[in-house]
């Protein structure tokens, strides 16, 4: 059995009168990012705390690699808080200092590197997150958004690995939120540290995670991946899930997952002699597009793309919804597949005109970097049977995933 | 990370008094008034301890100028014009007073030595409070409040490393310098006084104020500023640094309560050396 990377057990923490955190049980594990949700005040960020030691639990054991911390002596726990990182939710930047000077601190604080090495590596990490013309400024400077982005760009700077993120994405407008939250799945990636991360950002946050802790009323009420939460139905998440979700994918402009799903049923409900629908799933390879040209660019070519499906498909009856990160699924209640078919070729035909050459361009004046990158939108067709689980209707048309446009850069222009 | 770099004893602690019966509540807060100051000394005392010894550890020079520029170069401009007319009312004021009894030559000895022994280092004392301790009060608990402090620990830097030992050691650094310059202008404005509007012979002057002046007089002075530079930053650093330990505030109104304490308390405990040094000096 997979020991966890950090172990809390029977945890409880008052303050005065109020209990806090109640008897906490819960498993972080190595490489994972582990999103903590749940109504505000139930302690998520207390817990967060505890993991880093800014707090110690009134009782019960926090474990590292199975090893309680209480037990480690001062050297050891030196070692163990080092490979942490922590991103607070008021940023806690340095007002007195520039951005630069913030994210180059911990680097200059704790480590041997020359002042130049120091600040070259800030200003990489500054740049990452799209703050390079402001690297001068002062915090106080900064809108609220761009604040968290250097904070983030400082959580990172040290190649942590572990970081602890308190509400990453607040204050952010859509494109924005999931930039940062494909830097943060892509980082991860990249440098493989495990992450924790507080989030009110339903659905966004769950398309990043590995495994999702519930907390309600300072009790762990879930933990597990968000499929297995999804399957058990509990009331107070779907209550919690449904409160944040809203109507519409802020994103694409797409119908919210919850939207989605009573849409889905209200069609079956209404053609009770219906055997099947036909599903289309879209995607493109947002962390490859990441890599290469950004977060922020990545996100708007799944933001336009989202735009264009709803233009294009809304008319035929279909119904679309942003099913994963970088995956959109769309259901034809009342077209049979070969009109789908039919209707896709359509679709291919103008997205590989204007519109892709547009989301193209608007990808690359986004992107940070001069990368010619080009742009593959895939597409996959699937038969639906009332009583099979949408889910797995949607792996099995992501499985029939083939090219149906692709852009290249060196075409820009012509 | 060191997150055991300093913490007050008082953290986590429920506030005395509530759960008694009302009789005896004064008994119950008073009791909790005298543990929360016995407990502050003492907090104060290990303070100092952990804050002199992180001066030695590396990367804190530059730190260090940083804070001579903020606590002694900006405060020389108040510290000097607060020098200079305490000399020239000294000047004054002893010039009428000796001159009832014949001994107007007497002066520059007056105003040397009650510059030098004790207005000097108490009168720099109290301004570079006023200017520079309030503000340290008031910068580092707006970090606490900010959770900068907080960050600074999970970042792996000690906060009191960082933040707190080069306020100490510039101040140790500041408070002599700004006392002798206190003395030097003060000296000049009593011969502003005495000598240009009063009529005063300046070789007379200048010849008391060597003449009565001793070395054992000049290092006492200084002796009273390190003391003084040691108390005011620790009491003013300290009381930043633990202003969310408050019970009776929070935020904001936390760093208010912390900088106004900060300052009465340093004046306070600046007479109160005051005493304690010049009774060992003489």
């Amino acid at each position: 059995m997979t020991i966890p990377l950090i172990e809390f057990r029977n945890v409880t923490k008052r303050f005065g009168d109020t209990t806090v955190l109640d008897g906490i049980d819960m498993q972080v594990y190595e490489g994972q990012i582990t999103v903590i949700i749940g109504k505000s005040g139930t302690g998520k960020t207390v817990l967060l705390k505890h993991v880093i030691g800014l707090l110690e639990p009134d009782s019960g054991t926090i474990l590292f690699k199975g090893r309680p911390v209480s037990d480690m002596s001062k050297k050891e726990k030196k070692t163990f808080y080092r490979q942490f990182s922590y991103m607070f939710q008021g940023n806690a930047m340095f007002d007195s200092m520039t951005v630069l000077d913030n994210v180059a601190l911990p680097l200059h604080e704790t480590t041997r590197l020359k002042k130049k090495a120091v600040f070259t590596k800030a200003m990489a990490r500054i740049r990452q997150v799209e703050l390079g013309e402001v690297a001068d400024k002062y915090p106080s400077e900064l809108s609220g958004g761009m604040q968290k982005r250097a904070a983030l760009a400082r959580a990172l700077v040290t190649d942590p690995k572990i970081v602890l993120f308190d509400e990453p994405t607040t204050g952010q407008d859509p494109i924005r939120k999931n930039a940062i939250l494909s830097m943060i799945a892509q980082s991860k990636r990249k440098f493989g540290f495990s992450a924790i991360v507080i989030s009110h950002e339903i659905p966004d946050i769950l398309f990043i995670s590995d495994r999702v802790i519930m907390l309600w009323e300072g009790k762990v009420a879930f933990q597990g991946t968000w499929l297995e939460m999804q399957r058990q139905k509990l009331p107070m998440a779907a209550e919690y899930l449904a409160s944040l979700e809203g109507f519409e994918d802020q994103l694409t402009g797409l119908m919210s997952k919850q939207m989605f799903r009573s849409r889905y049923k209200s069609e079956l409900a209404s053609l009770p002699g219906i055997k099947s629908m036909v599903i289309v799933v879209f995607s493109v390879e947002l962390d490859l597009i990441t890599e290469k040209l950004g977060a922020e660019a990545a996100v708007r070519v799944i933001s336009r793309l989202g735009e264009f499906i709803s233009s294009q498909l809304d008319g035929v009856g279909g119904f679309s919804t942003r099913q994963q990160r970088d995956h959109i699924l769309t259901v034809f209640p009342q077209l049979e597949y070969e009109e789908v078919v039919q209707l896709l070729d359509k679709f291919t035909a103008v997205l590989q005109g204007r519109p892709l050459h547009d989301i193209q361009v608007q990808a690359l004046e986004e992107a940070e970097s001069d990368n010619c990158f080009n742009i593959v939108v895939y597409a996959g067709i699937a038969e639906l049977a009332s009583s099979e689980p949408l889910e797995e209707v949607f792996h099995k048309a992501a499985a029939n995933q083939k090219v149906i446009a692709q852009f290249r850069c060196d075409e820009i222009g012509g | 990370m060191d997150s055991k770099t300093f913490s007050h004893p008082l953290i986590g602690h429920q506030k005395h008094g509530n759960g008694s019966p009302v009789w005896q509540r004064p008994f119950a807060n008073l009791g909790a008034k005298v543990i929360r100051m016995v407990t502050d000394l003492g907090a104060s005392a290990l303070f100092l301890l952990k804050t002199f010894v992180l001066i030695f550890r590396p990367k804190q020079i530059s730190a260090i100028i940083t804070q001579v520029y903020h606590i002694g170069a900006k405060s020389s401009g108040i510290v000097l014009m607060v020098g200079l007319f305490t000399g020239m009312v000294m000047g004054l004021q002893m010039y009428y007073a000796l001159v009832t009894y014949g001994s107007e030559a007497a002066l520059g000895s007056a105003v040397a030595l009650s510059l030098v022994r004790e207005l000097g280092p108490v009168l720099t004392a109290v301004m570079i409070t006023a200017r520079a301790g309030s503000a340290m009060t008031a910068e580092i608990g707006i970090q606490r409040i900010s959770e900068q402090i907080d960050a600074l620990q999970t970042m792996g830097i000690n906060p009191v490393k960082y933040l707190i030992s080069p306020r100490l050691a510039a101040s140790v650094i500041s408070f002599p310098i700004l006392t002798a310059f206190f003395d030097l202008i003060g000296l000049a404005g009593g011969f502003l006084t005495g000598v240009v509007l009063l009529g005063l012979n300046p070789g007379v002057y200048f010849y008391r104020v060597c003449d009565s002046l001793t070395g054992s007089d000049v290092t006492g002075g200084f002796v009273k500023a390190i003391v003084f530079a040691v108390l005011v930053s620790t009491i003013c650093t300290f009381q930043g640094f633990f202003c969310h330990t408050h019970s009776e505030s929070r935020g904001a109104h936390s760093v208010s309560i912390a900088t106004t304490s900060a300052v009465v308390l340093s004046c306070v405990w600046i007479l109160v050396a005051d005493y304690v040094v010049t009774s060992f000096l003489m």
